[in-house]
């Protein structure tokens, strides 16, 4: 049925256009032999055409278009006639002989025209008139387009200020009286289309009648044109005359798009010096008009203006603007009590971008702005609207996007009041937003307060929110965003210790309330912030001392200590004795030998209790090994300890490389290049003998579980530990065991049951290329080196 | 100048030229056979004055009682067909009885006449002026030869012309006021006047203004009354709303239209109307018809009808 609708129309459109193309070619044939009587009679035929119902707006646009072209050749003619001496006074009169007023009134435009370019009369009389008479159409499809063509035609000829049809005095009332008076017209003929036909087709026509809405606005656009509207006519007559039409047709439609027409064809200085008059007009809007928008997008183009340059600001003080707009949006908040909150929030979001552009100095009306925010939301859920949602994270970035600092934001008390509204992974994405504006713009946070309350923002990503959350999250997504915390935390730093001690402990308030997920991605950069601290501290250590400073490296050294024991419940053993690690070579930088024996101790602890897994234990001992190595801080008796124990643990690691390689690495703590104290060959020896026995047995096991000889690597990186200690001259070491060891290797690869090792021959053979090229490079060590017969 | 040939037998040709007949005015007249002559145009208390010419055919003589000249003015009713009512008739001796031989012409006048009525054209009556040439004959009849005239008669703009304002409608359906600015309209005259609509309840398609003439002849029982539609004039295409006003502005020179003629020698009157009517979506019609007053103005650059 619709389908034969659509056929139908094309057909009465085709029929039309067939019909007008027939009388337009008589019409010609009058015009070209000048018979004016003709030329009027099937002109009128031609646009009896227009009379037609039957055509969509769509199609009618069409007919009504070839209309048009027709009636410039008309209006051409009605010209030439004119000036063949035909009066233009009895030409208006003759076409409004016609009978049917439709052809009539396009005829009477269509000469009204010519007349007005005669000057024979003056353009506002002529112009009046049209106006006037056009009111004969008062179907609202065919008036519209009457009117639209009244409007085309007049555009030019306009009395407007400098226009050449300027008349006396206060023309330009008359050409703004003239568009205003079509426009009025137009949209109520637009209005009442709404009315028109069977309710069932309501939607459709809303559509068609939603094609139109150029045809009115289009006015608007002419009144912005006439060049005599200056601020003052604005004010006082155009503006108040339109809203006055805007406001009194309660349609919903038209509203908003002529209050849309009026934001965007206006100059902005006269929005700004008009703002109260049109920011009245919105409450007495119709309650499901989207006034939201429309004021968004008033207060868009007064940012942008805004943001054109600093000399336009003054203007904005002088009018109050912000208190203006402020004001408003309250109003129509109260008014449509209906509104989602979504569009609650865009409109403070839009008010807000608004007074940073023209405001940054006012922080108290950014947090009014805030305030008022809370206030919609509070007694409300949290939101679950992703629109809402949305528009919150634009309301609450925008701030943090102008000032580049964190800092101001911080300093607004409702900031964080918002926050509370967001579900738990908007909240989250807030804080990663907040985060990646601190990151960019490498913003310092400097005080105890500050961090506090930035964490206070931030807990989305500080800790569990919701419970039923976590579940759902993403394991990347999570990493991503402790990464991010862990960087920020970077980010946090007072050059008075004094203060970064105090960040330190809210810092550690906060994330200690992270949970097992997060402490290991939080607790890292904390200890390295403190430890930091501490080596600031390693300077001034002795002036401070004495001042009763709150701040030592012992102090820190215990929030450290604890902030690692946090790690206990989780556990990740393995973070934790590096941790303590780090700290215990804090400590020896301190000279706090008490302190750094302690975490030795508990990375012993850990070691022994918690770690298990035997490629762990492989790469703690050598964390160990590696650490303890660089401690010079302790005494021989502690020393001992823990190089006793150290070994021990290397020569009770499950695999024998592992051992092998572990115990090799402990020679290294008997013997310190920059420490006369710890130079103890005997002890560097038995290591390196020890390693070798424990190469030979994974040589002998590998003989006897497989048949064949295994890798000799592990003799020649013991080789290698051998030239090591031989070269910083420990006399243990001599050159025959280095021989030995030599000989074995070459013996071992070119034995029975020796399986070929590429690898292997490279580095014996890169290893026998270092102890050549020592010998030729000569001094001290070259003669060392000498004496290794190869 | 026109030479009619009335007589049966054309013994002889009479033409009949008026004085002032190159510079008088010339208006159309149509005929009984629906030719359209051009004729000459008076009005009343002119003097009528010219010269009639008898030219006998080429060597006849023609014998005649005596030669009249008679300027009448008849009412013709079309249902009382070949029945005229005479209101005027003079009558001017043009030669005592005797021969014609050759071409004879004698001068006429009729001074100062009083032709109070217009010629007139209707549905049913015809008021006619007409001059009335008689060559008396004994036995071979009469030689008749008529020669028509129009007459029209200019009225001052009158004193008093007060506007047409009525409000008219149908209880809780449609209110409307109407506002022809006058009462009084001359024949090239422009209608101007609103609409004001003051309820609508109906869907209303269009809005005619139509001028109708009432012609009605007769009286008593054999009153008869025509009744014919010269203009309509489409004022409103759609529907308005309450508060809506149309203008309207009929010129009304393009239509045939009359002076009013009220009750002319008791015979017939003219009258007009303009009648407003709405249509609406279901064609049901709506009208309210007023009398307006024609006159013809006193005008001397009137255009010919």
């Amino acid at each position: 049925m619709i389908a034969d609708g659509v056929e139908d129309e094309e057909k009465w459109l085709s029929a039309g256009i067939a019909g007008l193309q027939q009388n337009a070619f008589y019409m010609h044939r009058a015009l070209d032999s000048n018979n004016l009587k003709d030329a009027l009679k099937y002109s009128a035929q031609m646009l009896s055409e227009l009379r037609t119902s039957r055509l969509s707006p769509h199609k009618y646009y069409e007919l009504y278009m070839r209309a048009f072209d027709e009636l410039r050749k008309l209006e051409l003619f009605f010209k030439e006639e004119t000036s063949r001496g035909c009066s233009i006074v009895e030409l208006y009169e003759l076409v409004q002989h016609a009978g049917n007023i439709l052809p009539r009134l396009y005829l009477l435009c269509t000469v009204g025209s010519v007349y007005i370019k005669s000057k024979e009369a003056p353009a506002k009389d002529v112009l009046k008139d049209l106006v006037e008479m056009c009111r004969g159409i008062q179907h609202p499809l065919r008036g519209l387009f009457l009117r639209s063509y009244l409007s085309q035609v007049s555009r030019d000829k306009l009395p407007d200020i400098g226009s050449e049809y300027e008349g006396d005095a206060d023309t330009v009332m008359d050409a703004v009286e003239f568009v205003l008076q079509n426009f009025t017209e137009m949209n109520k003929l637009w209005v009442r289309m709404q009315h028109q036909g069977p309710t069932r087709e309501k939607e459709k026509r809303e559509k068609e009648r939603s094609e139109l809405r150029d045809l009115v606005g289009k006015n608007l656009h002419v009144l912005s044109q006439i060049e005599g509207v200056d601020l003052e006519m604005y004010k006082e007559i155009v503006l108040p005359r339109v809203l006055e039409q805007v406001v009194n047709c309660k349609d919903e439609l038209a509203q908003y798009y002529l209050m849309d027409c009026i934001i965007q064809v206006f100059p902005d200085e006269y929005h700004l010096q008009t703002l109260e008059t049109l920011l009245n007009a919105c409450p007495q809007l119709q309650p499901s008009v989207d006034v939201k928008t429309v004021l968004a997008r008033l207060m868009e183009r007064l940012s942008n203006y805004a943001a054109s340059g600093a000399e336009v600001l003054p203007e904005f003080f002088q009018v109050e603007a912000f208190a203006k707009l402020n004001n408003a949006i309250g109003k129509v908040i109260e008014a449509q009590e209906n509104m989602p909150i979504a569009g609650v929030v865009t409109l403070y979001a839009s008010l807000l971008t608004f007074t940073l552009q023209v405001h940054p100095d006012r922080l108290d009306y950014i947090d009014q702005i805030l305030g008022a925010c809370v206030k919609k939301l509070s007694g409300k859920e949290k939101l679950d609207d992703r629109q809402a949602t949305k528009q919150i994270v634009a309301l609450l970035s925008a701030p943090l996007e102008k000032y580049k600092d964190i800092d101001t934001a911080l300093k607004l008390l409702n900031y964080p009041r918002v926050m509370e509204y967001l579900n738990a992974r908007t909240n989250k994405e807030m804080a990663n937003v907040i985060i990646q504006n601190i990151m960019k713009n490498k913003t310092c946070i400097s005080t105890a307060e500050k961090v506090d309350a930035l964490f206070e923002l931030i807990k989305g990503l500080i800790r569990d929110l919701d419970e039923d959350l976590h579940d759902e999250l993403d394991e990347e997504d999570f990493k991503e965003e402790q990464n991010s915390v862990a960087r920020l935390i970077q980010m946090l730093h007072s050059d008075d210790p004094e203060e970064m001690s105090k960040i330190i402990h809210t810092v550690r308030k906060h994330i200690l309330t992270g949970g097992r997920k997060r402490l290991p991605f939080t607790v890292p950069p904390l200890i390295f912030s403190s430890l930091k601290l501490v080596r600031r501290l390693e300077g001034q250590d002795e002036s401070v001392s004495g001042n009763e400073a709150s701040t030592t490296p012992k102090k820190i050294f215990q929030i450290v200590t604890q902030i690692i024991e946090s790690l206990s419940s989780i556990p990740v053993p393995e973070l934790a004795l590096g941790l303590y690690l780090q700290c215990a070579e804090a400590a020896n930088d301190c000279d706090l030998e008490p302190v750094a024996y302690e975490f030795f101790t508990q990375a012993y602890i850990l070691y022994e209790e918690e770690i298990t897994d035997s490629k762990a234990q492989v790469i703690c001992i050598h964390l160990i090994i590696g650490t303890l190595q660089r401690m010079h801080v302790f005494g021989v008796e502690n020393r001992d300890a823990l190089t006793h124990k150290a070994t021990g643990y290397s020569a009770k690691l499950l695999k024998k490389p592992d051992q092998c390689r572990a115990v090799y690495a402990c020679s290294h703590l008997f013997w310190l290049d920059e420490h006369d104290r710890i130079r103890d060959g005997e002890r560097v020896l038995l290591c390196l003998k020890r390693a070798l026995r424990i190469a030979n047995a994974v040589q002998q096991m590998a003989t006897a579980t497989r048949g064949s000889g295994g890798s000799v690597v592990l003799f020649i990186e013991i080789l290698n530990k051998y030239l090591y200690f031989y070269e910083k001259g420990v006399s243990q070491i001599t050159v025959e065991s280095i021989q030995d060891l030599i000989e074995l290797i070459r013996s071992e690869m070119n034995g029975d049951n020796a399986s070929s090792d590429p690898a292997a021959d490279a580095f014996l053979a890169s290893t026998l290329r270092y102890i050549q090229f020592q010998k030729d490079k000569g001094g001290a060590v070259g003669e060392r080196y000498e004496l290794i017969k190869v | 100048m026109n030479y009619i040939i009335g007589a049966f037998k054309p013994a002889c040709n009479i033409s009949v030229t008026f004085s002032d007949g190159k510079s008088r005015k010339q208006v159309a007249l149509k005929k009984e056979n629906g030719q359209t002559v051009m004729v000459p145009l008076f009005q009343s208390q002119e003097t009528i004055s010219g010269k009639i010419s008898v030219e006998p055919v080429s060597g006849k003589k023609v014998e005649h009682n005596g030669i009249k000249v008679e300027l009448l003015g008849q009412i013709e009713m079309y249902f009382d067909r070949g029945n005229f009512y005479d209101f005027t008739s003079l009558v001017r001796e043009l030669d005592v009885p005797g021969e014609i031989y050759e071409r004879k012409t004698f001068p006429f006048e009729f001074s100062t006449v009083e032709m109070p009525y217009e010629t007139y054209n209707g549905v049913n009556v015809r008021l006619r002026y007409v001059l009335k040439v008689t060559i008396s004959r004994g036995y071979a009849g009469s030689i008749v030869q008529y020669q028509d005239f129009v007459v029209r008669n200019y009225s001052p703009p009158p004193s008093i012309n007060n506007s047409i304002k009525m409000e008219v409608g149908i209880e809780d359906c449609l209110h409307i006021e109407f506002e022809y600015n006058k009462s009084k309209y001359h024949l090239k005259d422009v209608i101007i006047g609103k609409i004001y609509f003051l309820l609508v309840r109906i869907k209303i398609k269009n809005m005619d203004l139509e001028i109708r003439r009432r012609e009605s002849t007769g009286s008593g029982s054999n009153t008869h009354v025509e009744t014919e539609t010269l203009a309509k004039f489409e004022l409103m295409d759609g529907a308005p709303v309450r508060g809506e006003s149309i203008p309207i502005r009929l010129f009304l020179s393009p239509y045939e239209l009359t002076p009013t003629y009220r009750n002319i020698n008791n015979k017939f009157s003219v009258k007009y109307y303009l009648n407003l009517v709405l249509v609406d979506e279901e064609d049901r019609r709506y009208f309210k018809q007023q009398e307006i007053t024609m006159y013809r103005l006193g005008e001397t650059s009137e255009a010919t009808l």
